[in-house]
C-alpha cells in the first residue's frame, strides 16, 4: 500500500478534532443544565470517551469495518482487539494507514454515544450510563456504521450516500435518544418547573468547539486532503452559518427574541444537516441545506412539549430531525445521481436506521434500568447529581460552606 | 403587623409562592441561605481530600402581614413547604413596629 | 434598640449608604435577595420554552439603632431609596431584645 503523508496527517488531525468535540459537547450541554448537575453531565461525557474508545478497540471496530460476516449486516470479529492493524480495511482503498482510519472512526463512535447524555440530563446514574454506552456502541452503533460506512454494508451497496454520518451519527443518536427518553421518563417537575440553562457562556464555548471539530468530522471524512475535503470544509462552514441565521430569524418571528442559545443551536443544526451531504453537494446547495436544518431545528425542539417526552437537551429535535432533513436532501441535491432512485435509498436508510436505533436502544436501556439502574432516585434528583453521586460542587464563589477536612 | 420568616427547602419555593398567592399575599422577599437543623450535610472529595460540609442550601422567605393574617399565613407556608422529610425548615413571626412603602411614603397597615 | 430592615432597589444602595453615613450610622449589613410586590418580573425564553420569572433582584439592608434614632433612620432610608417607580421597596422595624459586639463583648446600647 502507498500512503500519502498529507492525507495521513489530515486524517490523524481530523481524528483529534473529532475527539475534541466530545469535551466540547460536555461544555455545550453542561451550560444548559442546572448548576447542581453540571459536573455529572461533564463526567458522563468524559467517561463515555473512555468506555466507547476501549470497546471500539476491543470489538466494535471489527463489527463495523471488519470483513463482512454475512449479508452486509455486520462485520466479523477478525479485527477484534485491533488485530491485523496493517491489513487493508475491507472495501476501502485508502491512502492512509488502516490505524489512522480506525482512530478517526473511533472518535465518531465516541461522540455519537456522548450525544445521549443530553437526553438523560439531570437524571441518569453514572455507572448505569457508562454500561449503557458500552453495550449501545456494540449493538446499535456498530451495525449501522457497517451498513452505511463500510463498503461491505448492505445500505452502502444499495447506493445510500452518507458522507460523514447523517445516518450513522445524527439519525442514530436522534432515534436512540427518543427511546432513551421513554425509558428514563420525565424529569421531576418537567415541563412546569423552571429548568433554564445555568451558564450559557459555557454553552457558547462548547458550540464553538463543536463547530471547530466539525471540520474534522466532515472534511476529514474525505479521508484525503484535496479537492473533496476542501469542498466538504466549505460546505460545512456555509451550512453552519445559514443554520444559525435561519434559526434566529424563525426564533425572532415566533418568540420575539433572537437568543444566544438559539444562535449556538442554529449553527449546530446547520452542521448536523450538512453532515451527510458535505462531500456530495455544491456550496450553494450546502447553504440551502444548512438553512433548512436551522429552520427544522428551531421548530423541532418544541415537539417534545406537545408529545410530552423529556428529551432534555433536544437530541431528537436537533440531531434526529436535522439529520433526517440533510439525509433526504442528499437525494435531491447530490451533484451526481440525484433523483427518485437515490431519494428512495436515502429514505430507506432513514427508516431502517430509525427503526434499529429506536428498537435496540429501548431494549438496552430497559436492560440496564432493570439491572444496575439507569435513572436516579427522586432524592438524588432533587439534591443534585454532583453532590449526591460525585461528591463535588462545581462552583464556590466564596459562599458559606463552613466545612472541614475529614469527618 | 407581623414579620413572617420561613426557612424552607429550595425546591419547595414554588409551591409556597403559589399557596401564598392563592391566600392573597402578593409580595415577598426571598434569599438564598445555608442552614441545618438536625439534618446531615454532605461530604465532598477532591483528589482524595474529604471535606464535610454541614450546611445545606435553603431559601429564606420574608413577608410582612397584618396581625389578623399572621397565623393563617404561617399555616399556609407550613402546609405548602412540608415534605415530611428531615430538613423541611421552620417558620416564625416577630412583631413589626413600623412599616413604610418607599415609593409613596404610606405608613402602617396602608403599606402592607 | 430597634432593628431597621429595608428592601430596596439594588442601584439605590449607594444613595442609601451615603445618606445613613451622613446621619452618623457607621455600620450595616447588606444581602442580595429576590423579591416582588405588585411589580411584574420578566420572561425568559430557552429554545422555545418560556419561563416567567417573578422575582426581581433587591438588596436588603439591616441595621440596629437606638430607639430614639429609629424614626429618623427609617425616614432617611425611605427618602434616599425612593425613585417614584413601582418596586421601590419597603422599610420596617422590629424590637431588638439583645445586642453584643463580638470583638469586645460589649452589650446593649454600648454595642451600637
Amino acid at each position: 500500500m502507498h500512503f500519502d503523508s498529507g492525507d495521513t496527517a489530515w486524517v490523524l488531525g481530523s481524528a483529534a478534532l473529532v475527539l475534541f468535540m466530545t469535551p466540547g459537547l460536555a461544555l455545550f450541554y453542561g451550560g444548559m443544565v442546572r448548576s447542581k448537575n453540571v459536573l455529572a453531565m461533564m463526567v458522563q461525557n468524559l467517561g463515555t470517551i473512555a468506555v466507547v474508545s476501549v470497546v471500539w478497540a476491543l470489538v466494535s471496530y471489527s463489527l463495523a469495518f471488519g470483513p463482512d460476516a454475512g449479508g452486509g449486516f455486520i462485520g466479523s470479529l477478525r479485527l477484534a482487539g485491533l488485530a491485523h492493524p496493517n491489513a487493508p480495511v475491507p472495501g476501502l482503498h485508502l491512502t492512509v494507514p488502516p490505524l489512522a482510519f480506525c482512530a478517526f472512526q473511533m472518535m465518531f463512535a465516541v461522540i455519537t454515544a456522548a450525544l445521549l447524555t443530553g437526553t438523560g440530563a439531570d437524571r441518569m446514574r453514572f455507572h448505569g450510563f457508562l454500561l449503557f454506552a458500552a453495550i449501545w456502541s456494540i449493538v446499535v452503533y456498530a451495525p449501522i456504521a457497517h451498513w452505511v460506512f463500510s463498503p461491505e454494508g448492505w445500505l452502502y451497496k444499495r447506493g445510500v450516500l452518507d458522507f460523514a454520518g447523517g445516518n450513522v451519527v445524527e439519525i442514530d443518536s436522534g432515534a436512540s435518544a427518543l427511546a432513551l427518553a421513554f425509558v428514563l421518563g420525565r424529569r421531576r417537575g418537567w415541563p412546569r418547573d423552571v429548568m433554564a440553562p445555568h451558564s450559557l457562556p459555557l454553552t457558547v464555548v462548547g458550540a464553538g468547539i463543536l463547530w471547530f471539530g466539525w471540520f474534522g468530522f466532515n472534511a476529514g471524512s474525505a479521508l484525503a486532503a484535496g479537492t473533496l475535503s476542501s469542498q466538504a470544509f466549505v460546505s460545512t462552514q456555509l451550512a453552519a452559518c445559514t443554520g444559525l441565521l435561519g434559526w434566529l430569524v424563525v426564533e425572532k418571528w415566533r418568540t420575539g427574541h433572537a437568543t444566544t442559545l438559539g444562535a449556538a443551536s442554529g449553527a449546530v443544526a446547520g452542521l448536523v444537516a450538512i453532515t451527510p451531504a458535505c462531500g456530495f453537494v455544491n456550496s450553494m446547495a450546502a447553504m440551502l441545506i444548512g438553512l433548512l436544518g436551522g429552520i427544522t431545528g428551531v421548530l423541532a425542539v418544541s415537539v417534545k412539549f406537545r408529545f410530552r417526552y423529556d428529551d432534555s437537551l433536544d437530541v431528537v429535535g436537533v440531531h434526529g430531525a436535522c439529520g433526517v432533513v440533510g439525509t433526504l436532501l442528499v437525494g435531491v441535491l447530490a451533484q451526481q445521481g440525484a433523483g427518485g432512485h437515490l431519494f428512495a435509498q436515502q429514505a430507506l436508510a432513514v427508516v431502517v436506521t430509525m427503526a434499529w436505533a429506536f428498537g435496540l436502544t429501548y431494549v438496552v436501556a430497559q436492560l440496564v434500568e432493570r439491572t444496575v439502574g439507569l435513572r436516579v432516585s427522586p432524592e438524588i434528583e432533587i439534591e443534585g447529581l454532583d453532590t449526591a453521586i460525585h461528591a463535588e460542587s462545581a462552583y464556590d464563589f466564596g459562599n458559606v460552606r463552613a466545612g472541614r477536612i475529614g469527618g | 403587623m407581623r414579620l413572617v420568616t420561613a426557612v424552607i427547602k429550595p425546591f419547595k419555593l414554588d409551591d409556597v409562592k403559589s399557596a401564598l398567592e392563592t391566600f392573597g399575599v402578593h409580595g415577598l422577599t426571598v434569599s438564598e441561605v445555608n442552614g441545618y437543623g438536625r439534618q446531615k450535610g454532605h461530604t465532598e472529595v477532591y483528589r482524595g481530600a474529604e471535606y464535610t460540609v454541614d450546611f445545606v442550601p435553603k431559601v429564606r422567605l420574608d413577608v410582612v402581614v397584618s396581625d389578623d393574617d399572621a397565623a393563617d399565613v404561617v399555616d399556609v407556608i407550613v402546609k405548602s413547604a412540608a415534605t415530611g422529610q428531615i430538613g423541611d425548615g421552620k417558620v416564625w413571626t416577630t412583631p413589626v413596629d413600623e412599616l413604610v412603602r418607599v415609593r409613596t411614603g404610606e405608613r402602617g397597615p396602608d403599606a402592607l | 434598640m430597634r432593628l431597621v430592615t429595608a428592601v430596596v432597589k439594588p442601584f439605590k444602595l449607594d444613595d442609601v449608604k451615603q445618606a445613613l453615613h451622613e446621619l452618623g450610622i457607621a455600620g450595616m449589613t447588606v444581602s442580595e435577595v429576590q423579591g416582588h410586590g405588585r411589580q411584574r418580573g420578566h420572561t425568559e425564553v430557552y429554545r422555545g420554552a418560556e419561563y416567567v420569572v417573578d422575582f426581581l433582584p433587591k438588596v436588603r439592608l439591616e441595621v440596629v439603632v437606638d430607639d430614639d434614632m429609629a424614626e429618623r433612620v427609617v425616614d432617611t432610608i425611605v427618602e434616599a431609596a425612593r425613585t417614584g417607580q413601582i418596586g421601590d421597596g419597603k422599610v420596617w422595624t422590629t424590637g431588638v431584645a439583645d445586642l453584643v459586639r463580638i470583638r469586645t463583648g460589649e452589650r446593649g446600647p454600648d454595642a451600637l
